[in-house]
């Protein structure tokens, strides 16, 4: 899932401080699952802000509304007929979310609520960690299903680096060396040979530094 | 036992204090509460494991929301006791009391009056 983080609520304040009547929206899916911005804590913030600008005398309308997601036209459309009441939209929703609602509703400021972080997984509950960049080219099946792009600090495909110490990175000691992990693994499957394979120089283009991207299926494509 | 303690408190009663949640905690201010606090069984001692380990982490949550938009952290505390502790019921709903009283009314409230006035 997208990992995201709570943005501090002055931050919030500070962009919102000037309409009068905004919408808070949050999104049921992956920032949801990382208690960024599901419904439970639209309700907190529309409830803390509403506080706030109260106490300030300020006159402030906040609606709320949490959509199943928003990163597709289907449900961002739910807006469609109310969106124009608002002064701005402040989203709870991945950048991506932000983005589409921005893109979607182009006479409404659209602020963002949280702070995107990666793509992770929740190791235990308020504990989340990154596992995949989208580098556009999975090379999962040649490094025992642990990514060294995503859970090495230098992105090696050779590893490990001579800053692996007792299996810990030394970046920190508390980070697992991906290479250690790797070939860990790779000993339980007694598939260490595998590990003497070299990997080729890998095509970065498909990565985030080729540009923005996109994935275009014509064979859904309607 | 017929112990005294202040009748401005309005006890709100929930199957467990894991039930609590940080937004109830801020309806209540929004409401016009003047504090909220939550009492829950013993720690170690939750009939469901940590509820009332999560209550207060959320109380903690409601405190820094509260802190940071000028309402005071300090109107929501956690207390803990069993449920023969009557008289340490009625001296934690004393301590509470006289916080508030010392905090003086809800901002909120105070707000909300001026503009309804």
């Amino acid at each position: 899932m997208i990992v995201a983080s709570k943005k501090p609520i002055e931050e919030i304040i500070e962009m919102v401080k000037d309409f009068q009547k905004i919408l808070i929206a949050g999104c049921n899916e992956c920032v949801t699952v990382c208690e960024a911005g599901g419904k439970k804590e639209v309700g907190i913030l529309a409830s803390a802000l509403r506080m706030y600008f109260m106490n300030q005398g300020k006159k402030m309308d906040i609606d709320e509304v949490t959509l199943e997601r928003q990163c597709d036209h289907e449900y961002l459309e739910e807006l469609r007929n109310t969106v124009d009441q608002y002064d701005a939209v402040l989203s709870l929703a991945c950048g991506v979310g932000v983005q589409f609602m921005a893109e979607k509703y182009f006479q409404t400021p659209v602020y963002p609520g949280v702070n995107t972080c990666f793509m992770g997984v929740t190791e235990e509950r308020g504990v989340w960690t990154e596992r995949c960049q989208g580098c556009g080219e999975c090379i999962l099946g040649r490094t025992a299903g642990i990514c060294p792009i995503s859970r090495c600090a230098k992105r090696l495909l050779n590893g490990p680096c001579g800053g692996s110490t007792k299996g810990k990175c030394e970046i920190n000691k508390d980070l697992d060396c991906a290479w250690q992990l790797i070939i860990d693994r790779l000993k339980e499957l007694d598939r260490l040979d595998e590990y003497e394979q070299i990997i080729p120089i890998k095509d970065w283009s498909t990565e985030r530094a080729g540009g923005p991207r996109s994935v275009i299926r014509e064979d859904v494509r309607q | 036992m017929r112990l005294r303690y202040p009748d401005t408190i309005r006890i709100i009663r929930v199957p467990c204090t894991g039930k609590v949640d940080v937004i109830h905690i801020l309806r209540a201010f929004e409401k016009g509460a003047d504090g909220v606090y939550v009492v829950g069984c013993l720690e170690g001692d939750c009939r469901f494991e940590n509820g009332n380990l999560r209550a207060r982490r959320r109380v903690e949550q409601a405190r820094t929301i509260l802190d940071s938009i000028g309402v005071g952290g300090d109107r929501v505390k956690m207390f803990n006791l069993s449920s023969g502790e009557g008289p340490r019921f009625a001296e934690y709903a004393v301590e509470m009391t006289e916080k508030i009283e010392e905090m003086g009314p809800n901002p909120i409230k105070i707000a909300m009056r001026k503009k309804a006035a």
